[in-house]
């Protein structure tokens, strides 16, 4: 069975969700303690939501420098696969792993709600199983969640397809950069989650682990979830840890 | 032997970053009945002591300090103060650091 490492910081909070909804994709979820450098062989990472280390200085900055994220980093530049959720975005962020940086919500309060993302790159390892394209309906509970990367970090971006989810409106139609309800949290070019250049580690402010099975309202994340857990058993299947790299 | 230095990295957001806690503060200022106030940034200062070789020294692990951790310099940028020496003596320099 394939098995999945969900990162525990202090101040993790989606960590027991996320191994929830690893598990309804059938594959073994292992918790990797942020002070043990050991990955226990997994085939795939994902940094869980919440607050690591209370947020303290900027959310993530603290985490970063933790046992586990050395070796987080050196299974990335491997290419092995890495999704960064809501707080693990920030932490994913902070290290360098995914470009940008997360800033506090344009409107300053902590936003708990649902919102609508757009898949942008539905071939990638963490979109593959998303289907045919659609508003994405998902939770967001961030109080900073709003993506900046200069104009020119933005362009080169857009031109390497590394934006991989954007905030739409429940029609599709892409929400604008202020003021538009659409975009909680003011996010430049209502960029909701990001790749590195490699396509193998990604972040996302939006929980798709929340929105993993009807009974929470919506499965929309479900997809997100499973895409992730066959791609790391593909790479696993490739013959060495996270081999097969997408570019 | 090493000397106790002691520092000021005061952090702020870049400007042309969105800073909406300034603006907050900035908005709440006509309810104090101040007017003319423009221009509120909010950031962050942090103080501390090293012990080092020299104030060299010290000021390079501070500067490394502020970079890799205090500062996000995609969104920040920082100055490094010297203070004051915990000893009483004082090396009051003030200089500006490598933030851009």
């Amino acid at each position: 069975m394939t098995r999945i490492g969900v990162i525990v910081f202090p101040g993790s909070n989606c960590d027991r969700d996320t191994m929830h909804a690893i598990t309804l994709a059938g594959a073994e979820p292992v918790e990797l303690w942020h002070e043990h450098a050991d990955l226990q062989g997994v085939a795939g990472i994902i940094l869980p939501g919440g607050f690591a280390y209370g947020d303290y200085l900027r959310a993530g900055v603290i985490a970063r420098f933790s046992p586990v994220m050395r070796s987080v980093a050196a299974f990335a530049a491997e290419g092995g696969l890495v999704l960064g959720i809501c707080n693990g975005f920030q932490v994913l962020a902070e290290a360098g792993l995914v470009p940008g940086a997360l800033l506090r919500n344009r409107g300053l309060r902590f936003l708990g709600r649902d919102v609508h993302i757009a898949v942008e790159q539905a071939d990638s390892q963490f979109t593959s199983l998303t289907g045919p394209r659609r508003p994405l309906r998902l939770p967001i509970a961030h109080g900073e969640g709003c993506y900046f990367a200069d104009p020119a970090m933005l362009d080169q971006l857009e031109a390497n397809n590394q934006v991989l989810f954007r905030y739409v409106r429940a029609d599709g139609s892409v929400a604008g950069d202020a003021d538009d309800p659409a975009n909680p949290n003011g996010s430049m070019r209502a960029i909701a989650g990001v790749r590195n250049a490699a396509g193998n580690v990604a972040g996302l402010m939006p929980h798709p682990e929340r929105a993993s099975e009807a009974l929470l309202g919506s499965d929309d994340g479900f997809a997100i979830v499973r895409s992730f857990v066959e791609s790391a058993a593909a790479s696993v299947g490739a013959g060495d840890r996270g081999g097969v790299l997408v570019r | 032997m090493s000397a106790s230095y002691r520092f000021a990295i005061n952090v702020t957001p870049k400007p042309g970053i969105l800073d909406p806690q300034g603006r907050a503060v900035e908005g709440s200022l006509g309810h104090l009945g101040i007017d003319g106030v423009s221009g509120v940034r909010v950031g962050r200062r942090v103080e501390l002591t090293i012990a080092a070789a020299d104030a060299t020294v010290a000021r390079s692990t501070i500067e490394r300090l502020a970079r890799e951790l205090l500062c996000n310099q995609l969104i920040e940028t920082f100055e490094i103060e010297a203070l004051a020496a915990p000893d009483g003596s004082a090396e009051t320099r003030a200089a500006s650091g490598g933030g851009s």
